[in-house]
């Protein structure tokens, strides 16, 4: 990609050789500890990430690789004597490439290699422990980031991975061929259980496959969580009745221990739901022992990534959802949100189909645009479905079936409940426009150009269509996003 | 008589749209096999939304490249099945896929009664739920007789 940020600091970089100079009592710098190795072939059973860094002035990027990967293994502040007990070398993670961010001042791109020794089989918490640890706080460092990552396979072995998979969700639901069709109930808090149950009823019964609980909705004063599940499941049948389709709503299990959301999936099974909703803010351990659970219950995992843009969004400091999301991928979900571009949350179009390759890909290929630095075999892993959901309406069909495809989980929240002929029509519009801009991109016609005109044409036989394009078809939420590629604009980088 | 807004089963891609020409269906099923998948053509009398085996009117075609070759078999099993439900199906034998990526509903009864919902009140106000296929009253292969 681009020349390393100095060739003569990178030379002089060395670690000391000298055991006895090495380990006498003192401070060294972490590159001399040997953190840092320029000629260093990282192994197919590595893990390598790749970490933006904003040294602190008068910080060399090199000596600043090197910290990241001392502070992200073994490394403490000061020469201890008792690393000579060890097969030291094994555990120190090996920073061997460091390069300026093209176009970005100050920041460099540090690449730390690790070898599979550090990382307990099936923990995505022990590996977060050490990637992501002690590392950000860092002093000598104003910022850093973990953009990506490559696991190695024999590590991707130890994971089971989404319950269900994308495949067989569609087997069990019989929906094939077309994105699924969801909405979130809302408002998302004080709707009793009972008018919560028929907006669910009214969403699906006008055509959609799934509803949701919002990501805050658990068991508060106005809704005791057992009503919500009760009148949630009379109307998902009730809809199935109605339409002969297998119907869904995601019951939100998030609660205050593990042994209550426990109780609640259990309630959830008995009932008879296909599929429960955890948040992400619960943590990696319980979502692995969630996925565990619906492994062992016919259960649909699904993951509302509430939180993720307090560390995702900002492009200096964090972590990428495309990491966020290779570890979803491995802990066990079935579903997890992975933006819109197009709706009212953070999201370039190039970056959110990053994630979707690394939800649905078999083998993921290196793609700078997309923001994806590393080849990722998945090893026959199963697929995550991603969900697009925020801000998003039936005028945008084309738009949203041209950047995903068919596996994709399209959420119309209140692109649905706020249809000025209510719910069910809601659900319509949405259903028609899907089928017809399908249909019409089977038959080969160019929908990014023709989407409008194809959801016109299917307006004038469906009333529902007409009115939801009437009242949204101009709202569009163009912002600049502040997390994009920094090799989108300048595509020469890449060759 | 269903009461959802199409007055009729739901499932497959295109349920929601008005009923596909054959010159529509075909483009379908050329779509299906320039991606390299093989056509299916399905019965039923029971339409229940978990009655996934509906009977097989022959093998799936893995051998045909000719849309029209499809169209046909399609067409047969509408002239034997004028008042069974018929879908096509579409498998895609990729590894890691290895099931159906696009299938729907081509031919339907003149009357669609549709199912009914039966609860059954267990412990609590817990509700055991069964789907009821109002054909499946009638005896199979009598169960839309004009």
């Amino acid at each position: 990609m681009n020349t390393p940020v100095d060739a003569g600091l990178v030379r002089q970089a060395t670690e000391i050789q000298d055991k006895k100079a090495r380990y006498s009592a003192g401070v060294l710098k972490y590159r001399q500890m040997g953190y840092w190795d320029a000629d260093y072939v990282p192994k197919d059973t590595d893990t390598i990430c790749l970490f933006r860094i904003t040294p602190q002035e008068g910080v060399d990027p090199v000596e600043a690789a090197a910290a990241v990967a001392g502070e992200s293994s073994t490394a403490t502040w000061t020469v201890v004597w008792t690393d000579r007990l060890t097969a030291c070398d094994s555990y120190r993670a090996k920073a061997y490439k460091v390069e300026p961010v093209p176009g970005r001042p100050g920041e460099f791109f540090a690449w730390v290699a690790y070898d599979i020794i550090l990382f307990e089989e099936g923990s995505i918490a022990n590996m977060t422990a050490s990637l992501i640890g002690n590392v950000f706080s860092f002093k000598p460092l104003k910022a850093a980031r973990l953009e990506d990552i490559r696991i190695p396979v024999a590590y991707v072995k130890t994971f089971k991975g989404p319950p269900t998979g994308l495949v067989v969700e569609r087997e069990r639901l019989d929906k094939f061929g077309r994105p699924l069709l969801g909405a979130t109930t809302k408002p998302k808090l004080g709707l009793s259980g009972r008018n919560y149950g028929r907006v669910i009823y009214e969403g699906l019964k006008g055509g959609l496959d799934f509803m949701k609980d919002d990501e805050n909705i658990n068991s508060q004063p106005f809704m005791h969580w057992r009503d919500r599940f009760l009148y949630v499941m009379d109307g998902v049948n009730k809809a199935s009745a109605a339409t002969g389709e297998v119907k869904g709503s995601y019951l939100n299990v998030t609660a205050g221990t593990m042994e209550a959301i426990y109780e609640r999936a259990e309630f959830a099974k008995s009932l008879g739901s296909v599929v429960i909703m955890i948040d992400l803010i619960v943590g990696w351990p319980c979502i692995q022992s969630l996925g565990e659970w619906c492994r062992r219950n016919d259960m649909i995992l699904h993951l509302h990534r509430a939180g993720h843009g307090t560390y995702t969004r900002q492009k200096n400091h964090g972590v990428s959802f495309r990491v966020i999301a290779k570890w979803l991928r491995l802990a066990g979900v079935d579903h997890m949100h992975t933006g819109t571009a197009v709706g009212k949350l953070e999201g370039d179009p190039m970056t959110v189909q990053g994630y979707y390759n690394v939800c649905r890909d078999s083998y993921t290929k290196q793609d700078l645009p997309r923001g994806l630095f590393f080849d990722q075999d998945w090893c026959d892993m199963k697929k995550v479905m991603p969900v697009a959901s925020g801000g998003i309406h039936a005028g945008q069909m084309h738009q949203l079936l041209h950047l995903f495809g068919d596996d994709v989980i399209l959420q119309f929240g209140g692109g649905t409940i706020g249809h000025p002929a209510g719910i069910q029509a809601g659900g319509v519009a949405n259903r028609v426009a899907l089928e017809a801009m399908v249909k019409a991109r089977n038959e080969g016609k160019d929908i990014v150009n023709e989407g409008p005109d194809i959801l016109r044409q299917a307006a004038r036989f469906c009333t529902p269509l007409k009115q939801a394009l009437d009242t949204w078809g101009e709202i569009s939420f163009n912002y600049t996003s502040t997390d994009t590629s920094d090799f989108a604009a300048t595509p020469a980088v890449s060759n | 008589m269903m009461t959802n807004p199409t007055g009729r089963v739901t499932q497959g891609q295109f349920s929601f749209l008005p009923d596909l020409s054959d010159a529509e269906i075909t483009a379908q099923i050329e779509y299906g096999l320039k991606k390299g998948y093989a056509w299916s053509v399905e019965y039923t009398d029971d339409p229940h939304p978990r009655n996934t085996y509906w009977e097989m009117y022959g093998m799936p075609m893995f051998d045909l490249a000719d849309a029209a070759g499809v169209l046909q078999e399609m067409n047969a099993c509408r002239k034997t099945f004028p008042q069974h439900y018929i879908r096509l199906m579409a498998f895609d034998s990729t590894r890691g896929i290895e099931s159906i990526a696009m299938c729907f509903i081509v031919n339907r009864p003149a009357v669609e009664p549709g199912f009914g919902l039966v609860r059954q009140e267990a412990e609590g106000r817990t509700m055991r739920y069964t789907v009821h296929s109002y054909a499946t009253d009638r005896p199979e292969a009598e169960r839309y007789a004009p």
